[in-house]
């Protein structure tokens, strides 16, 4: 059985509907990336996933149990075991890195101080934060408040972890880190991942399987190669990096033409 | 005709949605003040709590001292320029007294730490929206009303009813002060006229209308921060709007206090 079941997901704000019908199976164990352009809904999608905003209507289940429809205490049980790292990185600035990863353990288990400590190193130095722990968030640099965000997400062994646009304003060197310190934690912990990005480099590098949102609804859903090989329009505007018709060329270019005449004329 | 209907049955909504949010938080408020009590509670919500009491109590004490100083001054000095008139001077001792304990103690109070105090929340709690950070919460399975607005609540209805109580004393000494100085009156005889004008029901109606005050400061200022939505200027206006409600609903509910005490005699 899939970990993550997504059936039919209908979201509407004020009468617009954001996602239509939305129908994802996500297995135990693999990088699935939600892909797609701004405004396609995938962050809508994936804050659907983690139970932040229920939907109008369709279900999603997390190992077995619908998080749209399920009681507070399920849900939190389902939570934890879902790591999310945001694209903000979200730490809490008033606490120390440190502080901010020993949270959840400090409140959701029972673990000695000493243990909390040994693990919240552990977590650290996987992400190679581990001499930096003492630091608060704003001291921080971007790549590397990511990666901290990646250590507490990771804090309570999820089954699940969650990436919401792990490259997003990072320089190409550190978002390339970031990707291996995707694949390298699925190796090593056999994690089920989900990450929401409009990078291609990225989404070729770490996916097992790849859907493409547009306008609310899949494209399609499929391996790398299916994905990168599939002759539907949208898709291929995606990959070949073609511009959309927002700007209205046409009219811009008439413009211009006309500016640039005038200018002669008066010269 | 339709428009104007259409912008009073609007804005009519927009209150209503208000108040309906500010009475579930507060519900939801009252609920989770169980986890932020020492020994029963979460001992990190309690460790919480003694941090905001530092900061919504014991850092205004000068502030509040101050403000009941000059009100105490002003008071005595209004009162007995009338007073004097009727040869009536000795009761500006009344005046202060009363007025300080049943009236201004609270009431300044009140505007004192909705100006500290209620513009903190708001603004904490709206950057915390806008970074994320309350999503994150979320999904690490901490309730965000427990976890934040809890403790500042506990907080403020153990340190608000002191301030007043500072206040009280502060704006009596004035009026003594000013009595010394106008008629040579010595302290101690003042302080044992205040002692009989004043009664336990004047104290504890005080104590009542800061108990609620301190309500209304911590859900309007949380309430405004967690509506935040969107960027930084947001917030800006998150702040602004938790001081001039919180101040506002603060004198609507001294006026209703006052009036159930005065019509069921309790003066």
């Amino acid at each position: 059985m899939s970990i993550i079941s997504i059936r039919d997901l209908v979201v509407e704000y004020d009468g617009r509907r954001v996602l239509d019908g939305l129908t994802l199976d996500i297995e135990q164990g693999e990088t699935m990336v939600l892909l797609g352009g701004s405004g396609s809904g995938k962050s809508t999608l994936l804050r659907h996933i983690i139970g932040l905003e229920r939907p109008r209507s369709g279900s999603v289940l997390v190992k077995g149990i619908d998080i749209t429809r399920c009681s507070q205490p399920e849900l939190k049980r389902v939570r934890r075991c879902i790591g999310v790292a945001f694209q903000s990185a979200a730490l809490f600035n008033s606490l120390s890195v440190e502080d901010n990863i020993a949270l959840p353990l400090r409140e959701h288990t029972s673990l000695a101080p000493s243990i909390i400590d040994l693990m919240v190193w552990m977590k650290l130095a996987v992400v190679g934060l581990a001499e930096f722990g003492k630091l608060h968030p704003q001291e921080l640099s971007g790549g590397m408040k990511k990666r901290a965000a990646v250590a507490r997400a990771l804090a309570l062994d999820p089954e699940i972890l969650v990436f919401d646009e792990p490259s997003a304003g990072l320089d190409p060197i550190v978002a390339a880190e970031l990707d291996e310190l995707i694949r390298l934690l699925k190796q090593a912990f056999q994690m089920t991942v989900i990450v929401v990005t409009h990078e291609l480099p990225s989404a070729f590098r770490i996916a097992d399987r790849i859907a493409m949102l547009y306008k609310g609804s899949f494209l399609a859903v499929g391996t790398k190669d299916q994905i990168r090989s599939s002759e539907h329009p949208h898709i291929r505007q995606f990959i070949d990096r073609v511009p959309g018709n927002i700007a209205q060329t046409r009219a811009v270019e008439a413009y211009f033409e006309e500016y640039v005449q005038s200018q002669e004329v008066t010269r | 005709m339709a428009t104007l209907t259409e912008s009073i049955g609007r804005a009519t909504l927009k209150h209503l949605d208000y108040v309906g949010g500010l009475s579930t938080q507060l519900w939801a408020g009252v609920r989770a003040l169980g986890a932020a009590l020492p020994v029963t509670g979460n001992r990190y919500r309690w460790k919480a709590s003694i941090r905001q009491m530092l900061e919504i109590g014991v850092q205004a004490i000068p502030m509040v001292g101050l403000m009941a100083v000059c009100g105490g001054f002003i008071l005595a000095m209004q009162g007995a320029t009338e007073l004097r008139r009727v040869g009536a001077l000795h009761y500006v001792i009344d005046l202060v007294a009363v007025g300080f304990t049943r009236e201004l103690g609270p009431l300044l109070t009140a505007i004192a730490v909705s100006g500290r105090s209620g513009s903190a929340f708001s603004a904490e709690i709206g950057t915390m929206m806008v970074t994320e950070e309350v999503d994150a919460l979320r999904v690490m399975a901490f309730e965000p009303i427990e976890f934040v607005l809890a403790p500042k609540y506990l907080a403020a209805l153990i340190t608000v009813p002191c301030l007043s109580i500072i206040s009280n004393v502060c704006g009596i000494l004035a009026g003594g002060i000013f009595m010394f100085f106008s008629t040579d009156l010595d302290l101690r005889l003042y302080l044992q006229d205040v002692l009989t004008s004043i009664q336990l029901q004047d104290v504890v109606s005080g104590l009542i209308k800061s108990l609620a005050f301190a309500t209304i400061i911590v859900h309007v200022g949380c309430l405004e921060g967690f509506r935040v939505r969107g960027g930084p200027d947001a917030v800006g206006r998150s702040t602004t709007s938790a001081v001039v409600k919180s101040t506002f609903l603060v004198i609507v509910a001294d006026v209703v206090f006052t009036a159930i005490f005065y019509f069921t005699g309790r003066r």
